[in-house]
């Protein structure tokens, strides 16, 4: 296929970080402040880590992106999307989950960043198999 | 499993549109026997200009599917959406909204 992936973004250091706090310096989010602006909709208890859906909006005027992070995976970042002119400040996807965990979501709207958390327990963790 | 066909559908719901994709892909973590395999980067556009851009890790689910929303709309805007893996493969699809 294309050999496209020179062209694409990837976010070594925050997509390779082993702790939240890193991955969060990756992101330039290391000092978010807590809102209750941003929206998580997800289960919880999930039956099966390997499968669990998370949508994420934020309400923060002039949201640029959402970056969902999973606490206790083994690499923390799972997502990060950027919302340009035409697109609302929302995804659903699904996620592997290692183990209960927090699951931080956060905002940067304004060249700020703002974060919301939200624990979602596990049965079966996904990570590997 | 090697990374497949995609399929997309969207529509306009409440004066925006609502577009849903499904990707054919093993996304394996390091963990996992296969090595990993992910879908690194995620690229949606709306009449072929860039409306959201995305980068996602290993801990996506197998056979990802987003769900994204578009500002206003019309019947018939092209939607097209694409992925890069980071073993360089890629795929994408366009469709227009019903």
């Amino acid at each position: 296929m294309k050999p496209l992936a020179a062209l694409a973004a990837w976010n070594e250091q925050a997509f390779g970080a082993k702790t939240a706090a890193d991955a969060l310096q990756g992101i330039g989010a290391a000092g978010a402040a807590p809102s209750k602006d941003i929206v998580i909709e997800a289960p919880q208890i999930a039956e099966n880590g390997a499968v669990v859906p998370i949508e994420v909006s934020s309400n923060i005027p002039g949201t640029t992106a959402i970056a969902v992070l999973i606490e206790k995976n083994p690499f923390p970042l799972a997502s990060r999307f950027e919302f340009k002119e035409g697109a609302l400040p929302f995804v659903k996807l699904n996620v592997k989950m290692g183990e209960t965990s927090d699951v931080r979501v956060v905002a940067t709207a304004g060249g700020k960043s703002y974060v919301a958390t939200r624990e979602i327990k596990v049965t079966i963790g996904g990570c590997g198999g | 499993m090697a990374a497949g066909p995609m399929k997309m559908r969207a529509s306009v719901a409440g004066g925006n549109t609502e577009v849903r994709v499904l990707m054919t892909h093993p996304m394996t973590t390091a963990q996992m026997k296969e090595g990993l395999h992910h879908i690194r980067n995620v690229v949606v556009k709306q009449n072929g200009k860039v409306v959201i851009e995305g980068e996602v890790s290993q801990a996506v689910s197998r056979n990802p599917v987003f769900s994204f929303r578009l500002k206003g709309g019309a019947k018939g805007d092209k939607i097209e959406v694409s992925w890069v893996d980071n073993k360089g493969e890629s795929n994408k699809i366009e469709t227009a909204v019903a």
